[in-house]
């Protein structure tokens, strides 16, 4: 069996977001670039399900050159080999970004693919249904555990419900599942591991060549940043001269009341 | 020149810094309130291949150079020292005087075990009267009837009592050589022997999750195949060893260093005091400067003995340089650190404390200070 994981390459958490000059993107000149939190619960689901049931398992990826360096990661914590399609003159949205990654996956027969419940930099939560649709596959968004059949023909999963119930579905593949924190403890890559990596076949494939005439929905006009936060103000004084500040400060200053 | 890392040493810095912040890093305060050695995390580490670094694959190493040793060591050290010390010191003397001098048998035998990170190795070198002066060790091995009968005592041997401990390598005095000298060898000598103590060593000030121990030999005797290499090459070997071994020590002073002066960077740029952060203050500020600065000059020493030992090319100079450089380092970060975090800088909880403590010993373990400028007087030529 072919099991796939879709992996994003993301700004560090703790990276400061800065924009361009021109405010039409994110500059990422100074970025340090890891790889989705949520991703590598996906890789290591993908690798438990191959140490268990055998089978190949290969990453995609979507974006430019240095998308490798998370790939890599992938490929040290036990992935087999990879496939980058790159983001150059093509126009990129969640829809096109779908397009071209189930593209993808279908020309590698993948039938069952696990990717993070959403990436931490956009936060858009849509690569799960979307790539699905575009494959003919089923979707299950967030997925807390995860066993296959005897006949690798179709899985059980978990999904949370509000109020901590857990659903119960069993689905038949293809599938495209989205991973949740605990669905695992992802492994380290371990030196080995990351050894064994180099070698491993990463190919590149042209992403505006996969999008079939399909164009983008959704145009980002430009980007701001969150206003600076503006200093609270203290009243101090009597409980007397506290209330009446505050009185004077709601109805007058931000007239709430 | 050329001071890019391979992907590859860029990836395994990652993963061991990751390993370091979210599986020691928990842990570590406890262990080294109650100077306990992790088995657990030692197997951990060992899953993270971070045993037999640079030992030959077909040994169950990782054949790796020596640059991505050290950069695991310091990654180590970033966030503890006894743990970064149980790594260097299973690297560069339990294992490394095995896949260096061992034969065929030897290697078979231990690299395996030793290279998983299952079991432990030490290397006996310190006595209570032979410490700097290395060769001037009393313990004795003398061959009778295809047996070394062993007699004498170490000190200060790390990984030596661990409960994963397989044995220690033990350099003895093995006879007279025809100049009138001792002839020294260094001999194999497995936990359980009997006649062999090896007692773990405690109420250290620092190092305290790391298994230091003193080991006893009282008519111990083990087969003549046991001895490492030749006969009478032991000061040989030692001095190969150690030459290895400091750029460990180095790693250890550079990764505190850069764990002590990034703790100090976030702490400044927290804590406020006259309506200010203290990093504000020009005083703190010149300081953490000045801090940076010294870490950026170790780290372009050490790599640089690295680069010339993974090249082939003499390096004992330049480790003991570095080795020095980085042990110092090491200590004057750490107190610049505390210095910076004030009162909480003496409480426990926080990290700058146990390095301010941990510092210390690279300026003494795998040869003091002293023995550093001897070396390096030595190379300069000078007849000290
Ligand atoms: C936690 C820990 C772990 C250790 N692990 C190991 C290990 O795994 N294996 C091992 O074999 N050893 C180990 N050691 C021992 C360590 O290498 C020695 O402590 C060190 O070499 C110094 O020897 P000493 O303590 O006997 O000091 P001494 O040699 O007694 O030195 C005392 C002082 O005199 C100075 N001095 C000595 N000779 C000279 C000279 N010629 N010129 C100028 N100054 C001089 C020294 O620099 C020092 O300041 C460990 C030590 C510790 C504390």
């Amino acid at each position: 069996m072919k099991i796939g994981i879709l992996l994003k390459q993301v700004p560090d958490t703790e990276t400061k977001i800065q924009l361009t000059a021109d405010k039409t993107s994110v500059d990422t000149s100074a970025v340090k670039w890891i790889v989705n939190p949520y991703d590598e619960n996906a890789i290591e689901a993908a690798i438990q399900l191959k140490e268990k049931k055998g089978g190949e398992v290969i990453v995609f990826s979507m974006g430019p050159a240095r998308c490798v360096d998370a790939m890599r990661t992938a490929l040290a914590m036990g992935a087999d080999r990879a496939v980058r399609v790159d983001t150059a003159d093509g126009e990129w949205d969640s829809y096109t970004t779908a397009v071209a990654l189930a593209e993808a996956l279908k020309a590698e027969g993948v039938e069952l693919v696990f990717a993070g419940k959403q990436a931490i930099d956009d936060d858009a939560s849509q690569m799960v249904q979307l790539v699905a649709e575009r494959m003919g596959a089923a979707s299950l968004g967030i997925i807390e555990t995860f066993e296959l059949s005897e006949d690798g023909k179709s899985a059980t999963v978990t999904r949370p419900v509000s109020g901590g119930t857990k659903e119960i579905i069993q689905v038949t593949l293809p599938a495209v599942f989205g991973c949740d924190k605990g669905l695992n403890t992802p492994r380290y890559a371990s030196l080995p591991g990351i050894m064994k990596a180099k070698a491993k076949p990463v190919v590149e494939k042209k992403g505006a060549e996969l999008l079939g005439g399909e164009t983008i929905k959704i145009k980002k006009m430009g980007y701001s940043l969150p206003p600076e936060r503006q200093p609270g103000r203290k009243l101090t004084g009597s409980p007397q001269e506290l209330v009446d500040g505050l009185v004077k400060f709601l109805k007058e200053d931000v007239k709430i009341i | 020149m050329d001071f890019n890392l391979t992907p590859e040493q860029d990836m395994l810095r990652q993963a061991v810094r990751e390993f370091a912040e979210s599986e020691i890093k928990p842990q570590i305060l406890e262990l080294d309130a109650k100077e306990q050695f992790s088995v657990e995390l030692t197997h951990k580490m060992g899953e993270l291949g971070l045993f037999g670094i640079t030992a030959p694959v077909e040994y169950g190493g990782q054949g790796l150079d020596t640059l991505s040793y050290i950069i695991a060591v310091e990654e180590l050290a970033r966030v503890d020292s006894s743990h970064a010390a149980t790594v260097a010191a299973e690297n560069s003397l339990g294992i490394g005087p095995l896949v260096n001098f061992g034969n065929k048998t030897q290697k078979e035998k231990y690299l395996p075990k030793l290279c998983s990170g299952k079991f432990l190795w030490g290397f006996g070198l310190t006595e209570p009267n032979a410490g700097s002066d290395a060769g001037g060790s009393q313990t004795t091995a003398n061959l009778k009837d295809g047996q070394w009968v062993i007699n004498g005592s170490k000190i200060f041997i790390t990984n030596a009592s661990s409960p994963i401990t397989l044995g220690s390598t033990v350099q003895c005095i093995s006879g007279k050589r025809p100049d009138g000298k001792n002839e020294i060898s260094c001999i194999i000598v497995e936990q359980g022997t009997k006649g062999f103590t090896a007692k773990e060593m405690h109420h250290k000030m620092l190092w305290r999750a790391s298994n230091t121990a003193e080991l006893y030999f009282d008519d111990v005797q083990v087969p003549e195949e046991n001895l490492l290499g030749e006969r009478g090459a032991g000061f040989k070997q030692m001095l190969k060893t150690l030459d290895g071994g400091r750029l460990s020590i180095a790693a250890m002073g550079l990764g505190l260093a850069q764990g002590a002066l990034d703790a100090a960077i976030q702490y400044s740029g927290e804590r406020k005091q006259f309506g200010k952060t203290i990093g504000s203050f020009q005083a703190n500020a010149f300081k953490l400067a000045d801090m940076a600065t010294e870490v950026e000059a170790g780290r372009t020493l050490l790599y640089k003995a690295c680069w010339l030992k993974d090249s082939n090319k003499p390096y004992g100079k330049e480790a003991a340089m570095a080795k020095l450089y980085c042990g110092q380092l090491a200590r004057r970060v750490a107190n610049n650190a505390v210095q910076i975090f004030g009162g909480y800088g003496l409480m426990e909880e926080y990290p700058v404390a146990r390095f301010y403590r941990d510092a210390k010993l690279l300026e003494i373990g795998e040869g003091t200070n002293e023995i550093q400028r001897l070396v390096i007087a030595r190379h300069l030529g000078c007849s000290i």
